[in-house]
């Protein structure tokens, strides 16, 4: 039955993708556009609400359903970085919400009236040194007032709710620096202009990101999520179903890369011959193949701990490791096979070459990723 | 109004197709199946109908697995039940028998307004089965649509049809009645996944042979009407002809043969 649904979503998220091909995001990519008629397109057909309860309005899928969508819309050359925050940033309010606020928010967030996909977390001098961040929310009767500073906010002038981490208690006076730190729900409608300026970055590619400048913005106390302090937490109890769900966009681009170098190689005849009998073109193609496949079993693995409800941080970091590894690979070979082609933008490889760049860096880098196998699985000495 | 869309399950069209060893189909084991193309068309038409005046669309199908899982994806897009005939016992059918097949099916669901289905399959490509089974039900019908207006008040329906030449013309027919619907008519819709979802909940009603009173020399390659006899890939022939004489005389023999030979001009 499982694998009847799976097939299902494979095929419907193929078939919507399809109204939705390469000269789309190519022009799209030159100006640096964001996919409007995708994302809307995406969410009027209920994809992005995967995660959502039913009694919310959402499908009530799990991570391994979620994941399976993600990777179809990478696979079929579109990009879910636009959007996939839309399926997962409401888990922290769904976990750690209070009930009213679940039943005013999600509902709208799964019919896609409200868009929360972004999340203000990093700040230009911590990094992803977390509990050093320095944006300070402070208690004004039935306000805080915030100031600070984020850096690396993806999609915040494409979403009408912000979770934002912020500092509550100032650091000298917690017992722990993970302490102090609360999320706050951010009503950008409300907040762009009247405490918070957006400055959009310019990119290697076509990724909304951009600056915050938070400037005595005002939230109500209403919009504290869960306990006051504890936000390090909620933050950390998200990650893995985000590097479960990114390793799977990763898979998604590695077979699209593996796919499309596969045809060209078939097709491309120089020295009477197709590229593709050559084993110095075959080869690394075979390869990209092996390890996009064999990645692809950790991440179904992490996803299978993650909707059992069984610990996996692990697998979850080791999928999106091996994930962004396979695709980047794959991404290299593609520009090898297409060679002077691969260059063009009109053959697509450039564009997801620079678009999976991405997954070596964010949402967390791979050496975060080593540190924490180093350190909690090998239980080798902190190195940071 | 009840109108019944009919799917045929086909190889995917992007598969690797080989041969088997009796020559008489492709070896089809491994290979992955979706609904023939004309069928998704037919199916989008039927949804639109019900969205316009109400009613219900059963789809329907034939085959193992394969068959089920068309229905799946057409439950998915929206349609409200599914009716499988599934049993070993039709294999090898050919249209007439598929034909006989499903008019049985359709008649112990208790008839429909309106029946359709594509034009004709991805694989064989003949055509018949829509035909056949308007005449195994006894209903009017209408080839190549590329247009449909029902009149449920008045039981009639009107079907454009495509004509050769770039021609139309439009057809009025009392319902019941059966369209076979052509390529392009609309753009057939994919499925959301609140329609996965519902998916799961909808009827899927499992027919055999013996269910639907049809006997064994009725149905599957003993009620085929025909028997394929081989499957084979044309040779291919490949021609070379120098024209010789000045440009002036090449040319006028290359516009020669272009006109009498290769009949292009």
């Amino acid at each position: 039955m499982q694998t009847e649904l799976h097939e299902s979503l494979r095929k419907g998220v193929r078939e919507l993708c399809a109204r939705f091909p390469d000269p789309y995001w190519r022009e799209l990519d030159a100006q640096r556009a964001y996919p409007t008629a995708f994302v809307k397109t995406l969410t009027e057909a209920g994809y992005l609400a995967a995660l959502i309860p039913e009694e919310y309005g959402g499908a009530g899928l799990h991570i391994t359903e979620a994941a399976i969508i993600l990777e179809e819309i990478n696979r079929a050359g579109c990009n879910s970085g636009a959007c996939h925050a839309q399926m997962y940033i409401m888990g922290t309010l769904l976990r750690h919400g209070n009930v009213e606020q679940k039943r005013r928010y999600l509902p709208k967030i799964a019919n896609g009236e409200l868009r929360l996909q972004a999340f203000g977390v990093s700040e230009p001098t911590t990094g992803s040194d977390t509990t050093q961040l320095k944006t300070m929310a402070v208690r004004k009767g039935d306000k805080y007032v915030v100031n600070g500073q984020k850096v690396w906010i993806s999609r915040a002038e494409h979403s009408d709710l912000m979770l934002m981490i912020a500092r509550t208690t100032p650091v000298e006076q917690v017992k722990k620096r993970s302490e102090g730190l609360s999320v706050l729900l951010v009503d950008m409608r409300e907040a762009v202009g009247h405490g918070i300026a957006i400055r959009p970055i310019r990119t290697m590619m076509n990724h909304a990101t951009t600056e915050l400048f938070i400037d005595d913005l005002e939230v109500p106390v209403e919009n504290l999520i869960g306990e006051e302090g504890k936000g390090f937490k909620y933050l950390l109890d998200g990650l893995n179903a985000e590097r479960i769900l990114i390793a799977a966009e990763c898979i998604g681009d590695g077979r699209w890369f593996v796919e499309r170098a596969t045809r060209y190689a078939k097709e491309r005849v120089v020295f009477g011959r197709p590229i593709g009998q050559n084993q110095g073109i075959q080869f690394p193609i075979a390869k990209a193949h092996v390890h996009v496949e064999s990645a692809d079993l950790m991440r179904i693995r992490a996803a299978e701990l993650f909707d059992n409800g069984q610990p996996c941080g692990p697998e979850a970091n080791m999928a999106k490791l091996l994930a962004a590894d396979a695709s980047w690979e794959a991404a290299n070979m593609a520009v090898q096979t297409f060679g002077g082609f691969g260059f063009a933008e009109e053959y697509d490889v450039e564009r997801k070459f620079r678009e999976t760049r991405l997954y070596q860096v964010a949402p967390v880098s791979t050496n975060l990723i080593l540190s924490f196998i180093a350190e909690h699985v090998l239980g080798l000495p902190r190195s940071y | 109004m009840k109108i019944i869309s009919c799917i045929k399950p086909v190889p995917d069209p992007a598969s690797r197709l080989v041969i088997n060893e009796t020559k008489t189909w492709i070896k089809d084991q491994d290979l992955t199946f979706v609904a023939s193309e004309a069928d998704n068309y037919a199916l989008e038409e039927a949804l639109r109908l019900k969205e316009k005046h109400g009613g219900e669309v059963v789809v329907i199908s034939m085959g193992g697995e394969e068959a089920a899982r068309v229905l799946r994806s057409g439950l998915a897009m929206g349609a409200d039940r599914a009716i499988h005939l599934f049993d070993e016992k039709f294999k090898g059918a050919d249209e007439f028998a598929a034909a006989e097949a499903l008019a049985e099916a359709i008649r112990k669901d208790g008839g429909a307004d309106l029946i359709l289905t594509g034009v004709q399959s991805d694989d064989l490509g003949t055509g018949m089965t829509g035909v056949m089974l308007a005449e195994f039900l006894g209903i009017g019908h209408a080839t190549v649509v590329v247009g449909v207006e029902a009149n449920p008040d008045a039981k009639t329906l009107r079907a454009k049809r495509e004509l050769e030449g770039g021609m139309n013309e439009t057809v009025e027919l009392p319902v019941p009645a059966l369209l076979t619907i052509q390529f392009g008519i609309n753009q057939p819709r994919y499925a959301s996944l609140k329609g996965i979802m519902a998916a799961k909940k909808k009827e899927m009603k499992v027919l055999a042979a013996a269910d639907l009173g049809l006997a064994d020399h009725q149905v599957g390659r003993a009620g085929a009407m025909y028997e394929v006899k081989e499957v084979l890939i044309p040779e291919r022939k490949s021609r070379v002809e120098i024209l010789t004489g000045t440009p002036e005389e090449a040319a006028a023999k290359l516009v020669e043969k272009l006109r009498k030979e290769a009949k292009v001009l």
